[in-house]
């Protein structure tokens, strides 16, 4: 489970890290949107995968108004009763049950609500860990939806000791013994305190609510900032597998804050670009691809376009690249993150810039016109006589009417990114062939690289090839692309790339074959000539086979370089390699077994030469002690080292060392003690009997 | 001369053998417990001179065991002997027991070393 919330969570830093990356071309919730909601959340059999996605889906199709829940209800419901019944359910269980109830609606008794907020205010009563404060409140606040009549035991008693666990930088702790604080836990938090009011109904003291605001101003100090302006919220402590992103952190402040900002009397004050910035973070998400991403996503917008404090507008723009071929207009949309108009209001276009020359703005304060039919604000771009390439864009919108400015909230200047386009006229294009010392003499072709006539070259290794041509763009300038190049392929389809140079007005290169004999291989035939020019801006950005050309070159000496052979299939190295063949050292030749078994035989006549000595010399036992004590001792003592020698034939045949080791200590104590008796007794004999003699 | 350095080679051999009688029988079985152990030396070596020393080993293991049982044998054999004046006080009992714990530990070494 650990590794599966780290990956999660790793994908949705990644996911916010591309965003910022992608200079955020922000959009309003759309279609888009609500097409991955219906794909995203698919239930398999009217059920989904636990409540809690159950809830999230049934929400967000009730935000984006898509979806039907007529297959869910009969499926879901049970599922809801089972869990608000059974007494092993969680508090989060029973948190979950009853919201999603609150959406489906299903037949529930009012009895089981009222067991059910019972168990809520058992709980409030006996814990201090947050999360449990949250469930019960807002669960109770769902019970009490429902029609029956709860009461909040010691509402300010709660308030308290939900106030308790927070920091003195807005955050707040899960419980007074996790020391570190979490910004997810400051908006659940906010959200269980605003629950606390709505619950007791009773006026708690204004400075406590001050606190509060004042708890909530500092949470919003320290929100975080992209470059391109979007702000956002992020955990300060990352535990690894608790790791929520910026999204679902953001989307817990937001829920927390509106919150809280719908019960108090007055409005919060947190300055409406705040909420312009987090909104904008909160869009350029896209569309996202996973379910608790898009909840998040679309749960929070729909706090922030129906808050309290300041409804952010927000300006995009339905497309980011023009044509001035095809008379395109600048169109800019002002609408709510929902795409909801707007009130009354004017777009300056305060300042576009080219993205090359940063400083000199190209235009400077143009208003845009606005069509009521499309809903757009308009520029006609055609007679500003602006060329073609990257610009940016700066925005202002100002309100028709002052009123609105404390409803909704503009978020200063906007900035956007936008491509022109055109077409791209080539000019003054010719080709030819000189010989290295009478350039001016050169025979120049003309080119037209719009026509399909190829024309065709001779040159030899001592000439050198000449191609130059001139690009303007639609209002006459030039223009330097981002491609140009000159591609030479012989007939055995070696290439050589050239990029072309650029002088104050033309583009033109010099191929100095005597240069390019050795790079050419020393191939001599037939080249063909392709000549490549594109940029973003350009329209008409080609690829033309100019013609060909016969290139004479000298014979290659004895150690040129081969050209490189021609590439095979690339996926060939992903096939079967060659089979390696491993070099063993011999393995040592061993003897014939018979001889081995020969020798062994004859290893052990010694033993018998051995054993026949001994007889042949009157070995006796005569020497043996014969009372019972002495004899048991020496044939313990004998019993002894034959069991020794015995150990020893089985270390050699399975036993290791550290065992043998072992066993051999204890025969070995053993046989010192009986070896010990044995002799000394054979000593005290053999004295005994010396003393006699 | 040449009669004679055989006949004194034949006079020493007899000298040699009616001296070797006398030695006590225990000291004899000493005797004869060397010339066993160098016996299955010479076997092992000349096995190895027919079919090499792979593996070397096992030819150490097997020449050490012969040569060190022979050579604490020796030990033993000098150690019992009464004629010996420096061992004197040192029972024949004591040195035996000696005697079977070196082989002991010898033949512990040996059996590691085999392989």
């Amino acid at each position: 489970m650990v590794p599966n919330h780290g990956s999660i969570g790793l994908r949705a830093l990644i996911c916010a890290l591309l965003s910022i990356c992608a200079a955020a071309s922000i959009r309003p919730i759309s279609d888009a949107h609500r097409s991955a909601a219906l794909d995203l959340f698919v239930p398999s059999g009217g059920l989904f995968q636990s409540l809690e996605e159950t809830y999230e889906a049934l929400r967000t199709f009730q935000i984006l108004g898509v979806g039907n829940f007529s297959d869910i209800g009969p499926a879901t419901c049970p599922v809801i009763i089972d869990n608000l019944t059974s007494p092993a359910s969680s508090p989060k269980d029973l948190f979950d049950a009853i919201r999603v109830n609150s959406i489906l609606e299903c037949q529930i008794g009012s009895q089981t609500f009222k067991d059910v907020a019972e168990k809520f205010q058992d709980l409030i009563k006996s814990t201090d860990k947050l999360m449990n404060f949250y469930y019960s409140i807002l669960g109770l606040l769902h019970v009490k939806a429902q029609g029956v009549s709860v009461v909040l035991p010691d509402a300010e008693g709660v308030f308290y000791s939900i106030k308790a666990l927070s920091q003195n930088d807005g955050r707040w702790q899960y419980d007074s013994n996790n020391a570190e604080s979490s910004t997810c836990a400051a908006g659940i938090a906010l959200e269980a305190l605003a629950g606390v009011v709505s619950l007791a109904d009773i006026e708690l003291v204004q400075s406590k609510i001050g606190t509060i605001k004042h708890d909530i101003v500092k949470l919003f100090d320290s929100i975080n900032s992209y470059d391109d302006g979007t702000l956002y919220f992020e955990e300060k402590h990352i535990d690894g597998s608790e790791y929520k992103g910026p999204l679902a952190t953001t989307a817990s402040v937001v829920r927390g804050a509106s919150a809280f900002a719908a019960i108090v009397s007055e409005k919060l004050n947190i300055p409406g670009d705040k909420l312009v910035g987090i909104a904008k973070f909160l869009l350029s998400v896209g569309v996202p691809s996973s379910t608790k991403d898009l909840f998040n996503q679309i749960d929070s917008l729909s706090h922030i376009e129906n808050n309290r404090i300041s409804i952010p507008l927000i300006l995009s723009l339905p497309s980011t690249v023009l044509s001035l071929t095809s008379k395109d207009q600048l169109e800019v949309e002002v609408t709510t993150v929902f795409g909801s108009a707007a009130p009354p209001l004017t777009v300056n276009l305060v300042r576009a810039s080219s993205s090359d020359v940063k400083n000199n703005p190209i235009l400077e304060n143009q208003e845009l016109q606005f069509d009521t039919e499309k809903n757009v604000h308009y520029l006609d771009i055609l007679p500003l006589k602006i060329d073609i390439g990257k610009y940016t864009l700066e925005f202002e919108i100002s309100l028709h009417d002052p009123e609105n400015l404390n409803t909704y909230a503009t978020g200063g200047h906007a900035h956007s990114l936008i491509f022109l386009t055109g077409l791209v006229k080539v000019d003054k294009s010719q080709i030819g062939i000189y010989d290295t010392d009478s350039e001016s003499s050169a025979s120049m072709l003309k080119l037209d690289f719009f026509k399909d006539d190829k024309i065709s070259l001779v040159a030899n290794h001592l000439q050198k090839l000449h191609l130059s041509f001139q690009l303007f763009t639609p209002l006459g300038n030039t223009i330097k692309p981002h491609q140009a190049f000159l591609k030479l392929r012989h007939e055995s389809k070696v290439e050589h790339i050239f990029a072309l140079e650029s002088s104050s007005r033309q583009y033109k290169i010099i191929l100095d074959f005597l240069a390019l004999v050795e790079k050419f291989y020393y191939l001599s035939g037939r080249y063909d000539i392709e000549l490549a020019v594109g940029d973003a801006a350009m329209e008409n950005s080609f690829l033309h086979v100019l013609g060909y050309i016969d290139l004479d070159l000298p014979e290659p000496p004895e150690r040129a370089s081969r050209p490189p052979s021609l590439s095979v299939d690339p996926y060939a190295r992903f096939g079967p390699k060659q089979e390696i063949s491993h070099i063993f050292r011999a393995p040592e030749t061993r003897p014939p077994k018979e001889l081995s078994l020969a020798f062994l035989a004859f290893t052990l006549v010694p033993l018998g030469g051995f054993v026949i000595g001994l007889l042949t010399l009157g070995v006796n036992l005569k020497s043996f002690p014969s009372s019972s004590v002495h004899a048991l001792f020496s044939l313990l003592f004998h019993a002894g080292i034959a069991a020794i020698l015995l150990l020893y034939v089985l270390f050699w045949l399975k036993l290791d060392l550290f065992t043998t080791l072992k066993v051999l200590g204890l025969i070995g104590v053993f046989l010192i003690f009986v070896g010990h008796r044995t002799l000394s007794c054979l000593a005290s004999t053999s004295a005994g009997k010396v003393k006699t003699n | 001369m040449a009669k004679s350095s055989s006949s004194d080679a034949q006079a020493l051999i007899r000298s040699l053998r009616s001296a070797y009688a006398a030695t006590p029988t225990n000291l004899k079985i000493i005797d004869l417990y060397v010339v066993y152990a160098i016996t299955t030396a010479v076997i092992q070596i000349v096995y190895m001179g027919i079919v090499g020393s792979f593996p070397f080993n096992s030819f150490l293991s097997g020449i050490l065991s012969c040569v060190g049982t022979a050579v604490l044998a020796v030990c033993l054999r000098i150690q019992v002997n009464k004629e010996n004046k420096e061992f004197k006080d040192l029972s024949p009992e004591r040195a035996f027991a000696d005697f079977v714990l070196c082989n002991l530990v010898l033949h512990l070494v040996i059996m590691n070393f085999l392989g």
